[in-house]
């Protein structure tokens, strides 16, 4: 730990492509494998990832609080009630929105990386001074999108700033992927997204409506529902972090019978 | 091209969206990266075509500038078909008291990162 510790920042730019959802699934995956990991909820004007965790009502004090010794770490530090090699640590109070500074947020990963394996940030959407204060305090990033020109748009944006950042490495995430749509070429394909973004792919996470289902819970898609093909997906990636070698999904094997035949004929390349 | 955008062009039908979405992002991102109007780009182009029409005669209807993206790279793209004569050689502009020189050049592109 210490110098070992993996400070990864999960950012999309646009909100709502899923970047709270791939911070608690990565969590859960990473603290399963063993590996002490701490969620920090970078989002304290709106916070989600406690709701997310299942973790709503046992946050008692905040990294404010740490940081101005109120309390100690460990107090602020919310293990989750399955899975107890995870914490999640809130940045803020939704009430106190300027406090924090760039240097606030170094301090508080500098603390977290001496005793965990994994600080995973979930960073706020936006470019502005939430976005700049998480990035000042990660080494490496996770860039979350979707198959929408708007998402895309948006995650080039913020890969610009992580590389003036000095941000390294920066990995894709291609969440929300329709296998069907995608085979209709009604979507952007992984190749589409890869090459505009130039970023290698970490992983994709294919559409899933147990994902809804699993935040009404609070309780993460990867904590138990193995059938899951968004749970699979989020396992893989957190393998994948760690240094396995596991092969993609190929999305236009996720589809079946005589209509995905005939979609992949369509799509055979002529010239 | 694949068998599904041959056969939407035999029905006149609208290519699939994902292609749409692709070249539109391309251009997008391509100004985004640049920082570059599209006024600028336009008031560059026309300069750029005004010089070049200086030395050798352009088509001035065909002549593209256009920002073109790959790898994270930004590439400033002009694209300026020359007129040739009918026995092959390029049009030079007479300038007005000296002699000209030879370009032999098609097209020119200018690298900007």
């Amino acid at each position: 730990m210490g110098t070992d510790t993996r400070v990864i920042l999960i950012c999309s730019g646009k909100g709502g492509v899923g970047k709270t959802t791939l911070t608690a699934n990565l969590g859960i995956s990473l603290a399963r494998q063993g590996l002490s990991t701490a969620v920090l909820d970078a989002d304290f004007g709106l916070r989600n990832l406690d709701l997310l965790l299942g973790l709503e009502n046992r946050i008692v004090y905040t990294a404010q609080e740490v940081l101005e010794e109120e309390c100690r770490l460990d107090q602020a530090l919310v293990k989750h009630k399955q899975e107890s090699n995870l914490s999640l640590l809130p940045a803020g109070n939704p009430r106190m929105l300027d406090w924090l500074k760039p240097d606030d947020m170094k301090r508080i990963v500098g603390m977290l990386s001496e005793q965990f394996n994994y600080v995973l940030i979930d960073c706020p959407a936006g470019v502005e001074d939430g976005f700049k204060n998480a990035v000042a305090a990660s080494k490496e990033a996770i860039v979350v999108t979707n198959p929408e020109v708007s998402a895309v748009r948006d995650a080039d944006r913020v890969i610009g700033l992580l590389n003036t950042n000095e941000i390294k490495p920066v990995q894709l995430v291609l969440n929300r992927v329709r296998p069907k749509m995608m085979a209709s070429q009604e979507m952007l394909s992984i190749n589409d997204v890869t090459d505009i973004l130039a970023l290698p792919l970490l992983g994709l996470v294919l559409e899933d409506e147990q994902v809804i289902v699993s935040t009404n819970r609070g309780e993460p898609l990867t904590l138990n529902s193995v059938n899951s093909p968004a749970a699979k997906c989020y396992l893989n990636i957190a393998k994948r972090l760690q240094g396995e070698d596991i092969p993609l999904i190929d999305p236009s094997k996720e589809t079946n019978g005589f209509g995905a035949k005939f979609r992949r004929l369509m799509q055979t390349k002529i010239f | 091209m694949t068998l599904r955008d041959i056969i939407n062009k035999l029905l006149r039908r609208q290519p699939a969206s994902a292609s749409t979405a692709r070249e539109r992002l391309q251009l997008v991102l391509a100004h985004d990266r640049s920082d570059l109007s599209t006024e600028l780009l336009d008031q560059m182009r026309r300069e750029i075509l005004d010089v070049v029409a200086k030395y050798v005669e352009i088509d001035m209807e065909e002549g593209a500038v256009s920002l073109e993206t790959e790898d994270r790279m930004t590439a400033l793209v002009a694209n300026l078909p020359i007129k040739r004569t009918l026995n092959g050689q390029i049009k030079l502009i007479e300038p007005p008291n000296q002699a000209n020189e030879n370009s032999q050049e098609a097209d020119k592109t200018i690298q900007s990162s």
